[in-house]
């Protein structure tokens, strides 16, 4: 072994650490110059996978490859993460500090240094505390980095903090699975897609959307030979994977739902000892369904009754192998808290909760936090800005949030600041107008984010965030088949002057008082702390990346064993008290939603493989994959609108919103005639981003019919119909 | 030795993963790519099937890149990977144009270039890199001399074609279908 550096494994390690550059330089973990390899997780988007930075010849960024070790990834990463590089390398990111100013009726915004931005904000966030409260702030965060502005918030007084993740995403898929088996689903899924013999997608489009060991277990059920059932309006990617495909009318699949239920109680299918042993309002859920025969729903599905007692017998034949997957952007129609209930009842009934091939019981690594000093006392929350509504959240909803900044008369708090941390929530809220109107109203708004991204142009402070790939973040904690915990380091030191959201909200907790909740002066010393509570540390993660736990629950149910479950009654409710309770339908029932005008379409959207929404679109790399989108029209509806492939279309909505960008038609059988698809998070507007400034159009523009969900707040947003205007002149035709 | 490759169409999503991979893997200029993604759709609704292939240069037994090119750039290397020496290449571009499967292209250098199956890759016993970032695992690389191997196996197994057999070019990337 030299002296200049040992051999461990595949990493180079320097022997001698004394070079730390920090006022403990004794401390024993590395710094990114002195690894070729460091471990990541992920940043592209919510899985989080981990994996391995590598540096070439020169010392500089090369590529991203996944951590054999890491089960949300198993050493693949998917094109974003592999892709992800180019989140480093793009030269229109934000490079610097920037305060908005007015000169002579133009805003506009000046560079300015990091202690001027985060005096401004600490100044504006003291006058809002002495005119309003601190409760009237609230934290938008899409990132990892807004654990630490979340810290420095509850420090500050608000326990507003709000994912767009939750009410315009999978937010009811998590309240229905609660109210059923005590446990919500989380990220990601606990679906046991391996081992499953059916797969049953409704409206989730794996392989498309990249949930990536979802998408790898998928390949491996299609080695297995397991039955996979798509229910799509759309000849999705997994529909054409699928042994049945169910083009479903758009709005109509609890009537599907309902129906299948139906076949498997009327055709004693369930499983039988399952159901007595572990569920609740067995009798009521029976006589429920009873009259949803699959005739009944032939009429509002347009799916054949055979096609529908088929496929129900292929799911119970499988069983209990089998998932009815919840999908993850759930957020349609405003009963989807209800539909999701009717997929938690069906896994139910087929006994797959808890079993092999259907849900398996994930375990997350208990991450010791740090000691604080107390937060202050709230006596205002988010919960009392809804008003009564929507009792069945248990996270606070960044519409609510959105809405609460608009004064009502009724409102005693309404919200003056804002910190938005990673997400574009032009792009994320459905209903442009309103969120602008809100904006409107605030004393402060600060971004903070890697680009400048359309939400960075209405803010007061841009704070520029270095990439994932040159930051420390906290552990990735997240559940899984075993539970583990994956470190992220920078590979490089931060570009431009751009910094981690760690120190930002460090820094600011020095000008407001608050250091008392930052006790460790950089995030590598608060890490290795956690980590030598675990019996680890951060030298140790540093070499590893990613290290399983030992698990302590059995991945499964007992066969016949014991379970109790976190719902009141202690079993799996069909019959859902904590609905009746709150007012709503314990058993989900039918609703008709309204279906498209006459020479309207309804609007549906989805993902493609190689982009997250807009944090992707001006990636050099990912962007070079897919420029912009294009808009799926049925042959048949695009003959009768006069349509040919390639032309640019504008939308205009059944509110007379029309598209501010044109798109692409693209005919193509894989669509309903009754539907348009396309691609979310297109049709950005940001000059700042030279590559997808303009590019494609936006669907959320054209959201502007919500649906809420009356349970917990979600959004839905595919109520929205549109029709085509071939120039931008029929404007004035409405 | 002779190394080839399958991909299972029946478990390609199409994510494009093996382009960005082998862009990264090979520093590939932003705008330019080795390999890429079809899509092929039959059937009127809804009654549809679709065939998703990752392709790329088929690394030919019998190569007209390579009888085309007049100064020898392009040749085969033992194994029967088809390589283009870059220094030996004028641009000339008859091998883009002999190519039935339009697998090259003209570098921003001036030489012409294309899969290489990662051979600096192989020689260290990895994959290349499309093969190892598949998050569907539905490529495969290997020796068909080994008749043990797991693409050997795979071929004698599965139903499979080539693309443009027609053109007699014998390709070394299956499709199993």
């Amino acid at each position: 072994m030299g002296s200049a550096g040992l051999i461990w494994g595949s990493y180079w390690l320097k022997a001698s650490s004394a070079a730390q550059g920090t006022a403990e330089g004794s401390a024993p973990w590395l710094k990114p110059s002195e690894l070729k390899i460091t471990p990541t997780y992920c940043e592209v988007c919510f899985w989080k996978c981990a994996g391995w930075v590598h540096k070439n010849d020169k010392g500089e960024v090369w590529k991203i490859i996944g951590n054999d070790k890491d089960l949300n990834c198993n050493g693949r990463f998917c094109p974003r993460g592999t892709g992800g590089i180019g989140q480093y390398h793009d030269t229109d990111r934000l490079k610097t500090p920037l305060i908005r100013t007015e000169e002579r009726g133009k805003q506009t915004f000046r560079e300015v240094s990091w202690d001027e931005a985060l005096q401004y904000i600490a100044d504006k966030l003291a006058r809002i505390k002495e005119k309003h409260g601190p409760e009237c702030t609230a934290l938008f965060t899409h990132g990892s980095g807004g654990k630490y502005f979340s810290r420095l918030l509850k420090a500050y007084g608000s326990v507003n903090v709000a994912a767009p993740s939750y009410a315009q995403c999978r937010g009811p898929r998590e309240v229905a699975f609660y109210a059923t088996f005590g446990r919500g689903l989380d990220s990601p899924e606990n679906t046991d897609i391996r081992d499953t013999r059916c797969l049953v997608l409704i409206g989730s489009h794996i392989g498309e959307n990249m949930h990536n060991n979802q998408v790898q277990e998928m390949s491996d059920s299609i080695d297995k030979k397991a039955t996979i059932i798509t229910v799509d309006p759309r000849f999705s990617t997994a529909a054409s994977k699928s042994k049945f495909w169910l083009p479903i009318k758009p709005a109509t699949d609890m009537a599907l739902l309902l129906a299948w239920m139906n076949v498997i109680i009327s055709e004693e299918l369930y499983d039988k000892p399952y159901v007595e042993k572990y569920t609740l309002g067995f009798e009521q859920l029976k006589a429920h369904v009873a009259g949803f025969t699959p005739e009944w729903a032939y009429g509002i599905t347009t799916l054949k009754p055979e096609l529908i007692r088929n496929t129900a017998r292929e799911m119970a034949a499988a069983a209990p192998a089998v998932i009815i997957h919840p999908g993850r952007h759930v957020t349609w129609y405003g009963d989807d808290t209800q539909r999701l209930r009717a997929v938690a009842i069906l896994n139910a009934l087929l006994g797959s909760w808890g079993r092999r091939g259907g849900f398996f019981m994930p375990e997350a690594p208990v991450v010791p936090e740090i000691e604080l000093p107390p937060f202050p006392e709230i006596t205002r929350t988010w919960r009392m800005a809804l008003k009564g509504k929507y009792a069945l959240a248990d996270l606070a909803l960044a519409n609510g949030l959105c809405d609460a900044t608009i004064p009502t008369p009724d409102l005693d708090c309404s919200i003056k600041g804002w910190i938005v941390n990673g997400t574009n929530l032009m792009e994320t809220l459905p209903d442009r107008k309103n969120t602008m109107k809100a904006i409107e109203n605030l004393e402060l708004m600060v971004v903070v984010d890697t680009m400048p991204m359309e939400i960075t142009g209405w803010a007061d402070v841009v704070l520029p965030e270095c990439t994932y790939l040159e930051r420390y973040d906290s552990l990735r904690d997240t559940h899984h088949r075993e539970p583990s915990i994956a470190l992220r380091m920078p590979a490089a030191t931060p570009m431009y002057n751009s910094k981690p959201a760690f120190w930002m909200a460090r820094e600011l907790a020095k000008k407001m008082g608050l250091i008392q909740y930052f006790p460790y002066e950089t995030l590598e010393e608060e890490l290795d702390h956690e980590l030598k509570q675990m019996g680890t540390s951060l030298e140790e993660m540093q070499q590893l990346g990613v290290k399983t736990l030992e698990k302590t629950e059995p991945l499964y149910f007992e066969e016949g064993g014991e379970v109790v479950f976190d719902t009141p009654s202690g079993k799996i409710e069909l019959y859902s008290s904590t609905f009746a309770d709150a007012g709503f339908d314990p058993l989900p029932v039918y609703t008709a939603h309204p279906e498209p005008p006459e020479g309207f379409f309804r609007l549906n959207y989805g993902r493609a493989p190689m982009h997250t929404f807009t944090r992707t679109v001006n990636n050099p790399n990912l962007f070079d994959m897919m420029e912009e989108n294009d808009l799926w029209v049925h042959p048949k509806t695009a003959k009768i609108n006069g349509l040919s492939n390639g032309q640019e279309v504008w939308l205009e909505n059944q509110d007379g919103v029309v598209s501010s960008s044109s798109i692409k038609v693209r005919i193509t059988e894989r669509i309903r005639w009754d539907s348009v698809y396309l691609v979310h998070g297109f049709g950005n507007k940001s000059s700042r981003l030279s590559r997808a400034n303009g590019r494609g159009l936006s669907d959320n523009e054209l959201i502007t019919n919500v649906m809420m969900d009356p349970i917990m707040g979600g959004t839905g947003m595919r109520g929205n119909f549109v029709r085509f205007l071939t120039s931008k002149n029929e404007e004035s035709a409405v | 030795m002779r190394y080839a490759m399958a991909i299972d169409t029946l478990k390609c999503v199409g994510c494009s993963d093996c382009v960005v991979a082998c862009q990264t893997e090979n520093n590939v200029p932003i705008g330019y790519s080795k390999d890429w993604v079809r899509e092929i759709l039959d059937g009127v609704y809804p009654h549809l099937h679709l065939e998703i292939r990752s392709e790329r240069c088929n690394h030919c037994d019998n190569s007209p890149c390579v009888r085309s090119c007049p100064t020898g750039a392009s040749h085969y290397t033992p194994g029967g990977i088809v390589k283009v020496t870059k220094n030996k290449c004028i641009g000339c571009s008859a091998c883009i144009v002999s190519c039935p499967y339009n697998a090259r292209f003209v570098h921003p250098e001036g030489y012409v270039d294309k899969c290489t199956f990662c051979d600096h890759r192989v020689k260290n016993g990895e994959k290349p890199a499309c093969v190892a970032v598949c998050p569907t695992k539905c490529m495969y690389f290997g020796d068909l001399d080994n008749q043990d191997s797991e693409i050997s196996k795979l071929l004698n197994r599965r139903r499979h074609k080539t693309l443009i057999p027609e053109a007699g070019t014998t390709p070394r990337v299956y499709f199993l279908i």
